[in-house]
């Protein structure tokens, strides 16, 4: 089975998700709850768009290290990938939004803050006007976003030709050099995208390591979700050409980089918690203060239980504990997504009720509608590419 | 110091070295050994040797190591010589964990890390200034070379030598060699 079809059973799963996303955004807006709904659009955007992201970026190192393993699992990360521009809209929504002052997510785009005569004016904020300033920002966003799709594009269009006309090291040498030229792009702008659409939300507080830890998280959450959607398939019947071997790699990958999340969350967190300066430790203080277990849980659970689950080289090859394993921590990033923008917004309000989880489910219901549609759009397993030979005989013990 | 008498067959590719080794097992000879200048993909299914515990005991390292930089640390920070630093007395082990992390992380790993290879040089009794116990000083370069016990396989030491002349090999010669330090 080489070609992927997409069943009616799951159309109407993800189309039933698509629905409770909606009945929850609905909820959210008419029981007078916008702040709580925009935030939540905010958590569930960033955290699939993030996944889609770490998917080009994968592509991206797979073609810069000439790596021949995971020529197999291309078109999963393709697939994944390709969720960039739906993702994309879902964040300009909220951009939009708080532009236009329909929602209050990023506090420094109220002008009253800038302005010495009124009484909201802050001098920390206002000093950063240079930079956070809604022209130069949207400049920003739009080039950052528009490159990256940009990229997405170019390398799945490449992949698709690739299947048609062969030519296999010319496209191996050409796709060298654009995933060069993107991970150099791509290297920079994770950080300005970090600190304009999350670390901006502190408006007042700041870290140097901010962009690092985001890009960790979605990296690991994008690895998890190609590894979910890999072992589905598998279970499915497709991708027979995907062994032991690879799952076994795409296992290493969860657990490594699950360790450089923590390694980086707790970077930051133990500086700012030894120097305790006021300006840093706001943004602890509140998150530990208000939500201190749930904040705590969500660190422990993406730690622990890769680190125990996944240990072992007979775990990394079981489907039952990497599915496990795989979807606790989908949530745990999800959650650290939360803790991303929640406190900010909402200060000590912040709840995880209907609202935040329905549209986290009506999120995952479009991405997984998106990326399923795409697997079907071209066979699930790349049919030239100069590294495929060696893919197929990968081995590892 | 036990030595003992082995017959050695010599390849100059890897490949080689276990399509020989296949075939001189599908005579229903039992290959003692083989010794390679790098890791040859598929040797160790060939030659049957069991999985490794190497990372069972490292485990075991760094358990030990995490256990005794907790105890000391506990010992050092807060029971011996409690002191302030950046405002945070340490008059307990949970409230200044996080200062405490990279200081348990890092014996975890130098444990770890240690015990790992002084492990492996124990199992495998290769210290360094240890005498060399490969046969033939190419195998640490480019050459390849299979190792078979002339008693214990029912075959005259001719017919084990006609065996290895059917396979690509490019010397044969038998050798004593080093096989128990103790």
């Amino acid at each position: 089975m080489d070609q992927f079809t997409f069943t009616d059973k799951s159309k109407k799963l993800f189309i039933g998700l698509i629905a409770v996303g909606v009945i929850a955004t609905l909820y959210g807006i008419f029981s007078g709850q916008g702040a709580r709904t925009w935030t939540s659009a905010m958590i569930s955007g960033w955290f699939f768009f993030g996944i889609a992201l770490a998917a080009v970026f994968f592509i991206g190192v797979n073609n810069a290290a000439q790596a021949a393993w995971g020529v197999v699992l291309k078109r999963v990360f393709e697939g994944v990938s390709m969720f960039m521009p739906y993702g994309t809209l879902l964040l300009l929504i909220v951009f939009l939004g708080a532009t236009f002052h329909w929602n209050h997510i990023y506090h420094w785009m109220d002008k009253s803050l800038y302005d010495p005569s009124s009484s909201h004016y802050d001098a920390i904020i206002a000093g950063k006007e240079p930079y956070l300033n809604l022209p130069f920002w949207w400049i920003r966003a739009i080039l950052l976003l528009g490159v990256w799709n940009l990229f997405t594009f170019l390398f799945r269009k490449r992949s698709l030709v690739e299947d048609q006309e062969g030519k296999t090291s010319k496209w191996f040498k050409k796709n060298l050099t654009l995933a060069a030229i993107f991970l150099v792009f791509f290297g920079y702008t994770i950080h300005i995208g970090s600190w304009d659409w999350i670390m901006s939300v502190d408006t007042h507080w700041f870290s140097t390591l901010f962009g690092w830890y985001i890009f960790s998280g979605i990296w690991v959450s994008g690895i998890v979700m190609v590894l979910l959607i890999t072992i589905f398939l598998k279970k499915n019947g497709y991708l027979k050409e995907v062994n032991d071997s690879h799952i076994h790699d795409m296992g290493k990958w969860v657990f490594a980089i699950s360790f450089l999340w923590t390694y980086l969350w707790f970077s930051q967190f133990m500086l700012i918690w030894y120097s305790d300066i006021p300006e840093e430790v706001t943004y602890f203080l509140v998150r530990l203060e208000d939500y201190g277990l749930t904040f705590w849980g969500m660190v422990l659970i993406n730690f622990i239980f890769p680190m125990i689950l996944l240990m072992s080289k007979d775990m990394k090859r079981n489907a039952g504990v990497l599915t496990f394993v795989g979807v606790i921590i989908l949530f745990g990033h999800w959650m650290d997504s939360y803790f991303l923008f929640t406190p900010g917004v909402m200060k000590d309000q912040g709840v995880i009720g209907l609202v935040e989880i329905g549209m986290m489910l009506g999120y995952l219901g479009l991405f997984l509608f998106v990326v399923f549609n795409q697997l079907t759009k071209a066979p699930l397993v790349v049919k030239k590419h100069a590294l495929l030979e060696e893919s197929l005989h990968h081995h590892i013990n | 110091m036990t030595k003992e008498k082995y017959l050695y067959g010599l390849y100059n590719d890897d490949e080689l070295l276990v399509d020989g080794i296949k075939h001189v097992q599908s005579k229903g000879i039992k290959v003692n050994d083989a010794y390679s200048p790098f890791p040859v993909h598929g040797l160790e299914d060939v030659l049957g040797i069991k999985w490794t515990r190497l990372a069972i005991a490292a485990f075991l390292f760094g358990l030990t190591g995490l256990t005794l930089a907790m105890l000391a640390i506990n010992y050092f920070m807060i029971i011996d010589w409690p002191m302030n630093i950046g405002g945070k007395p340490s008059f307990n082990f949970y409230e200044n964990l996080p200062a405490f992390v990279p200081i348990m992380f890092e014996f975890t790993v130098l444990c770890a890390a240690h015990g790992m290879a002084i492990t492996y040089f124990f199992r495998n009794m290769t210290f360094p200034g240890m005498p060399a116990r490969n046969p033939h000083p190419r195998t640490t370069d480019d050459h390849f070379a299979v190792e078979i016990s002339p008693e214990g396989n029912g075959m005259s030491v001719e017919d084990l030598k006609n065996a290895l002349k059917e396979t690509e090999v490019v010397e044969i010669f038998e050798k004593e060699r080093i096989t128990k330090f103790v």
